[in-house]
């Protein structure tokens, strides 16, 4: 097969759509006022922060005050897990933090720096083995003393999709507030908060091709968050800091588009998707699905290769040109299992085994086939690696 | 012979001069070049983890940026447990029998040579390459032979005598032609760091560089203190542990004397460190085990060579003469200070290394 160059790595980041660079290029040039000055290139800069926040709260059903924007989603995830915690901590005495065990670092890690930090206490939602909370379980776990929930919409390494109405209804039944990482599932779930029912929500504009270094924390009207940055009282005094207006412009249009094309965008994720997980499953032996075959991201497949260390077969993609991840991904030669594996149940070895492949808009049933048979491949060389003499590979 | 465009080659990067500048010249030649790094066995020493010298955060950061400017792709390779059950096994059980092991010509047999040459093989590429200093000729009849580097005060061929022909056809040194000056103002001409690492005793995959407190943590068994006594039965004084010392040491042995005293041998048998003058520690000859010979081939008869004993020492004139089961005997024209079990005896004629073997304890050396 010609080499060919297949980028599966979505997930991690996508590339900027050219429609995005052209609505915000501008924004470095001609409108480049200070949002906070009060003359006439600032109320122009001003103007075109609003008009995006506006653009982004009709899209998630919200007023445009509700938004805070960030510098991505671990800034958003640590605003409001934070925010929230410090605030609680200086009106009851006893604080209590809940997160599911499956969640991104910029929420489990952040979860148990705060309460170490503030002197509070945390506990985990366990997951089944699709990486899924259960919400009956989580009931249990609430205390009179628990003032938040935080379970992400999609996880980033099984593409599974969480009950997040199900669980912030829960929430709310106990005066809990609940918080949701949406950063992977970005442009790919409607994200409607008034259905959702989230108190807050973290979203990153680069995995919905829009630019990177920017993003946003909705706060429902109500919700009391400590502020984590301080300064100049930007964004209603919750997140100090001149206002990044080039990368606010840009992530509002490509959330614009994301939504203006969603059937069509996520109808060819899952074609692809599908595709690429039948593929995989009937072409490269040893291969297990991890996460939910149908309840996942339309665009997400991953899988545990049996017998393969997952940094060793990422090596020899890359040299075939097909670009995925890992969940043990690593660039000093130390992998550790990926936590979320483990969580669902997963073995060491297999948690050191497992590869996701994530498509996007451009992903052709071309490059999935190249895909399938480059990974084919390289998990039958990895697989047969010997020692003890040197090994003919023709 | 194939393109070299369309030639591919995998490099060991260490980040240093050397394996740099050997990346270098092959893109420089047009081969397709791949950048690799082993990640290496190291002793948990800190919280933060633990780095084996050879493959600390800063040397995988500068390595990673040299291949960027080199315009190459570059891949750390997870060798921690190969390693560990390799190398690191073996310098504890060397030290258990009484022997000074030298764990870089392991490193090269298991690790270099195999592990690492088999992984760029399953990549497809032609040719792994490292920045050691040796040559690599074919000669009429199509076999390969290992010679010195050019530039003899860096040459490396001692350590890379474990190879095979198997191995020798499918490894370049692209540096073993150059003078380390040489390489140096190749390294300025491309811009690359010029400062190499620390020539170092050290093992790699000490925490501190210190293998004695090692082999105290991991080993505690060769380290039992037990008496020092003189070839003529006297006893001394006590030792700390026999992994302590190696054949010829003369300071840290504690004992007072007024001739000066050298280890002559170790008996792990009773435990005891046995001293002598200087005169008895002279060797005549020597035997050597898990010999290979680089052609592939044992030599029919005995033959006159150099024979070097240790990675520093200079070669001397010797017979060598093949014995069963992957054994040599060499017998030295004169006597040789400094014959130390679990060293590499490195058979030379001329520029050419021949071959080698781990130097077996001697009559000499063993029992009271």
């Amino acid at each position: 097969m010609a080499r060919r160059m297949v980028y599966l790595d979505h997930s991690a980041t996508t590339p900027m759509d050219p429609r995005v660079l052209d609505a915000l290029l501008p924004c470095f040039s001609d409108v480049y006022g200070n949002t906070s000055s009060s003359h006439s290139e600032g109320r122009r800069a001003e103007r075109a922060l609003e008009t995006a926040r506006e653009t982004i709260a009709g899209l998630l059903n919200c007023k445009p005050h509700e938004i805070v924007f960030t510098s991505g989603g671990s800034e958003s995830d640590n605003m409001a897990i934070r925010g929230v915690a410090w605030y609680a901590r200086r009106v009851q005495q006893e604080v209590h933090l809940v997160a599911s065990a499956v969640e991104h670092p910029a929420v489990g890690k952040t979860m148990a720096v705060t309460a170490g930090e503030l002197g509070c206490t945390y506990s985990l939602l366990a997951v089944d083995h699709y990486g899924r909370v259960d919400a009956e379980a989580a009931a249990e776990v609430i205390q009179p003393s628990t003032t938040l929930v935080s379970v992400m919409a999609v996880n980033n390494e099984v593409g599974t999709l969480e009950p997040i109405a199900q669980l912030a209804a829960l929430a709310h039944s106990r005066g809990v507030l609940f918080h949701t990482d949406a950063v992977q599932a970005g442009g790919q779930v409607r994200l409607d908060v008034q259905q959702l029912n989230v108190d807050l929500l973290s979203l990153s504009a680069h995995k919905f091709y829009g630019p990177k270094g920017v993003g946003l924390l909705y706060v429902r009207d109500g919700v009391n968050l400590h502020p984590t940055q301080t300064g100049g009282s930007h964004e209603g005094g919750r997140r100090s800091g001149t206002v990044n207006t080039p990368g606010i412009v840009g992530m509002a249009k490509a959330l614009e588009i994301a939504y203006d094309g969603f059937d069509e965008f996520t109808a060819h994720y899952r074609t692809m998707r599908d595709l690429l997980i039948d593929e995989v499953l009937t072409h490269v032996p040893g291969t297990i699905l991890t996460g939910h075959r149908t309840e996942r991201l339309p665009s997400h497949a991953s899988f545990v290769v049996d017998g393969v260390e997952a940094n060793t077969l990422l090596m020899h993609l890359d040299t075939r040109g097909v670009l995925v991840s890992s969940g043990s991904a690593c660039k000093t030669g130390n992998p550790e299992p990926s936590d979320v594996l483990l969580a669902m149940g997963l073995s060491r070895e297999a948690a050191l085994s497992s590869v996701r492949l994530t498509v996007g808009r451009s992903t052709t049933e071309e490059d999935v086939a190249y895909a399938v048979e480059a990974l084919r491949a390289s998990v039958e060389r990895a697989r047969t690696l010997p020692s003890g003499g040197l090994y003919d590979f023709n | 012979m194939k393109d070299v465009r369309d030639t591919r080659v995998v490099v060991a990067m260490s980040g240093g001069v050397d394996s740099s500048v050997a990346a270098a010249l092959l893109v420089e030649q047009g081969y397709e070049v791949i950048g690799v790094m082993m990640r290496l066995w190291s002793e948990e020493t800190t919280a933060a983890g633990a780095h084996n010298r050879c493959c600390t955060p800063d040397q995988m950061s500068d390595a990673r940026r040299i291949a960027d400017r080199l315009g190459i792709p570059f891949y750390v390779l997870d060798t921690k447990s190969t390693f560990r059950t390799t190398v690191v096994q073996f310098f504890i059980e060397q030290h258990r029998e009484g022997n000074t092991p030298n764990p870089c010509i392991e490193c090269n047999r298991q690790i270099r040579f195999d592990f690492l040459l088999n992984n760029a093989l399953a990549l497809d590429a032609d040719y792994l390459a490292t920045g050691h200093y040796a040559r690599i000729q074919r000669d009429i009849e199509g076999n390969y032979r290992l010679l010195k580097g050019v530039d003899e005060a860096k040459d490396q061929s001692y350590v890379l005598s474990v190879m095979g022909q198997a191995q020798l056809g499918r490894t370049l040194f692209p540096v073993g032609s150059l003078p380390k000056a040489e390489v140096r103002r190749i390294a300025e001409r491309f811009g690359l760091p010029t400062a190499s690492k620390k020539d170092s005793q050290d093992l790699c995959f000490l925490g501190d560089g210190d293998y004695r407190r090692f082999l105290r943590e991991h080993a505690p068994d060769v380290m039992t203190p037990g008496p020092i006594m003189k070839t003529t039965g006297e006893i001394v004084g006590e030792h700390r542990g026999l992994a302590n010392y190696t054949i010829g040491q003369r300071r840290g042995l504690g004992v007072d004397s007024r001739e000066p005293l050298y280890v002559v041998r170790m008996s792990i048998e009773d435990n005891r460190l046995v001293v002598g003058a200087s005169n008895e520690l002279g060797n005549l000859a020597l035997t050597a085990r898990r010999v290979n010979w680089v052609s592939g081939k044992t030599p029919a008869s005995a033959f006159h060579a150099e024979v070097k004993i240790r990675y520093k020492a200079k070669p001397v004139p010797a017979l060598v003469e093949p014995m069963d089961n992957g054994r040599i005997r060499v017998q030295f024209d004169e006597p040789v200070r400094g014959v130390t079990p679990g060293q590499g005896a490195v058979v030379y004629e001329g520029d050419v290394c021949l071959g080698g073997g781990i130097i077996e304890r001697q009559p000499n050396q063993v029992g009271r």
